[in-house]
């Protein structure tokens, strides 16, 4: 896996550590505003700090790594597949947010993924889907009374 | 003695129809995603604990155990007939085993690594029942600072010392560190990392990083590489069982596997991976049949097969002994516990001896069934890759939701598995390790809670971490630990250099 080509700058390890940094930077701004209050030791300001500190020395060393172009060699990326996968998420939680309800919103995910990975039979795929989470909300708010979130439908049955 | 009498009384635990219920859905669930290509025991766990909730704690921490056994058979499975090695552990057992299987002795490949795996499986869960209460009794003398230092050590172990770059491993430390912070900090009330969110102030669910990292993730690292990728399925043709030459050839490669295995499992460094190559290479050195090398030699899947099993059991020393998780199977199965109020540790085998022997005893259980149920029903688990990827990915993505939903409902929640998701697929595609995330997150606050708790006894004098001689050592070792990679690393550039 560490196949590398030396000499040419990886500009996607240095945005990982630009991330790094302003991950750092995030964790620094956020203890200066806790107020230290324990009378021996350590307050609550002590871990984020070596956390901040630790993350930044290692941007530095991520960007070094970069800069070599010491990151693993990748494949030429397939785009299509993981913007189906994640627009089935965020129809799944726009299904709950606006209560469409469990089973629904199953479905979408379920047909989406499947999309994802070559299927073109997007209707029978809902449908699986749909009767996928049908028996999964049966199972799991029946039988093991988790709560599921609830639309119309699930209210019916 | 002791550790026979409580053996005993754990196996009266392990023997109620229950827990043996209980350890046979384990078994099964855990050889059914092994055998899935892509899918390990950590996320099953993962996916498992949401619904475990309401669950007896005993037997589900019994299923959890048998999870992890049965990931470990099934992966090798997949090793052996599709060459595509479900976990990292069974890339050795790939080497020889697909080979094996391509010249038409895949039943024999199947058999020698069942058989071994029990056969390790066994003496190394023996190893456990006698090493785990040896290590309890040092442990009891552990004051907070020699737990912070012994925490230190895992950090590094687990992410610099083994990985092929330390500074990916310890990013990926400190992004599960980060995470670790989120939340109300116990001791002062403050929130820290939550902007106002409320649904952050309970902190980041481990159930929710894992999922992500792992289901979501990991679905569309697979997704994005469809078309780079085809997998063979290699049908198992002639006989199932080994012959008598088989068999000889295959018994010393598994006491040596188990050699290997249970000792640097057991050691907080964690791993399989080591163990299986080192297995592996020595095998190659000491077969009488070297020209098989390469071309699918039993040895090489005897061996490698008995270090994955004995390492599985290996990492159960530390995590039951000292709340410590090395692998992220581990991290799971210490998730699996929190979610009951259950700390491993010391105190676990005073307070809930039954419960620690009774899962201590069902382990036996677990791979005497393990090898009851797999080789004759080989061929039913083999059907399982038969499943279409785009319904086994799509199923993975429902289950996946629908746990994280049930274990917390809000949209945040869901929300946080996307991003968990994304990140997961950007460190599978630039190589960066995972379980150190999951240990980060789960060690962070434990190591924080027990740096504090140690300062203040001492009225904030840091020396107590070095005059403690627990903690002295164990921070040295921590050290060597986090430097001895790079110093080799340096070393072999020099060697290249001078090539």
């Amino acid at each position: 896996m560490s196949t590398r080509t030396p000499g040419r700058v990886d500009k996607a390890g240095l945005v990982i550590a630009l991330f790094l940094l302003v991950l750092a930077g995030l964790i620094w701004q956020d203890l200066s505003g806790l107020q230290l209050s324990s009378v021996y030791g350590l307050g609550p300001k002590a871990m984020p700090m070596v956390v901040s500190i630790g993350l930044a020395i290692l941007a530095v060393g991520n960007a070094v790594i970069a800069l070599q172009g010491g990151l693993p060699k990748r494949e030429r990326l397939d785009w299509k597949p993981i913007v189906l996968i994640l627009g089935g998420l965020v129809a799944l939680i726009a299904c709950i947010k606006f209560d469409v309800g469990f089973i629904p919103a199953t479905a979408i995910l379920f047909a989406a993924t499947s999309a994802a990975f070559g299927r073109r039979a997007f209707i029978t795929d809902l449908l699986i889907g749909f009767v996928a989470g049908t028996v999964i909300f049966l199972l799991f708010s029946k039988l093991l009374t988790l709560s599921l979130p609830m639309g119309p439908l699930e209210r019916l049955i | 003695m002791d550790a026979f009498i409580a053996l005993a009384n754990g196996l009266t635990v392990a023997l109620q129809p229950m827990n043996l219920l209980f350890a046979l859905v384990g078994v099964l669930l855990g050889t059914a995603v092994g055998v899935l290509p892509g899918i390990g025991p950590a996320l099953t766990v993962a996916l498992l604990l949401p619904i475990t909730f309401k669950l007896d704690p005993g037997g589900s921490i019994i299923m959890f155990a048998g999870i992890y056994y049965g990931g470990m058979y099934g992966g090798s499975t997949t090793a052996i007939l599709i060459n595509t090695p479900g976990e990292s552990a069974s890339m050795a057992t790939a080497l020889e085993g697909n080979k094996m299987a391509k010249a038409g002795r895949g039943g024999p490949a199947l058999a020698t690594s069942a058989i071994g795996s029990f056969v390790a499986g066994t003496i190394a869960t023996l190893g456990l029942a006698f090493l785990a209460p040896t290590l309890v009794e040092l442990a009891v003398k552990f004051g907070p600072e020699d737990y912070f230092a012994l925490m230190c050590v895992a950090f590094i172990t687990v992410s610099a010392t083994f990985g092929d770059s330390p500074v990916r491993g310890l990013t990926s430390l400190f992004i599960g560190l980060a995470l670790g912070l989120v939340g109300i900090d116990k001791l002062t009330g403050q929130a820290r990392l939550t902007f106002g969110v409320p649904e952050l102030l309970d902190g980041v669910e481990v159930t929710t990083l894992a999922v992500g990292l792992f289901a979501v993730g990991e679905a569309l690292y697979v997704a994005s590489r469809r078309h780079i990728e085809e997998e063979v399925l290699e049908p198992v043709r002639g006989s199932l069982w080994m012959t008598k030459e088989d068999w000889k050839r295959s018994w010393k490669p598994w006491l040596r596997g188990t050699l290997f295995g249970f000792p640097i499992g057991a050691l907080p460094a964690g791993g399989a991976e080591i163990p299986t190559f080192l297995s592996y290479s020595t095998e190659k050195r000491l077969t009488k049949y070297p020209k098989e090398f390469g071309h699918g030699a039993i040895e090489g899947v005897a061996g490698p097969e008995a270090a994955n099993n004995a390492s599985a059991a290996g990492t159960l020393v530390p995590l039951l002994a000292l709340g410590l998780p090395t692998s992220a199977t581990a991290a799971m199965m210490l998730a699996g516990f929190q979610q009951y109020g259950l700390n491993p540790g010391p105190l676990l085998f005073a307070e809930r001896p039954e419960l620690v022997w009774g899962l201590i005893a069902s382990l036996f259980i677990a791979n005497t069934m393990l090898l009851i149920l797999n080789l004759p029903l080989v061929g039913l688990w083999v059907k399982l890759l038969a499943i279409p990827q785009p319904w086994l990915y799509a199923g993975i993505l429902v289950f996946a939701t629908m746990g994280t939903i049930a274990a917390k409902p809000s949209i945040v929640e869901l929300a946080m598995l996307g991003a968990f998701g994304g990140l997961g697929f950007l460190m599978r595609r630039f190589d960066y390790p995972i379980a150190p995330v999951v240990v980060g997150l789960i060690l962070g606050p434990i190591a924080e809670a027990q740096l504090r708790r140690a300062l203040s006894i001492s009225l904030g004098d840091p020396m107590v971490l070095l005059q403690s001689p627990i903690s002295a050592t164990l921070l040295g070792v921590a050290l060597i630990a986090l430097i001895l990679p790079f110093v080799l690393k340096g070393m072999s550039r020099f060697k290249a250099a001078e090539d």
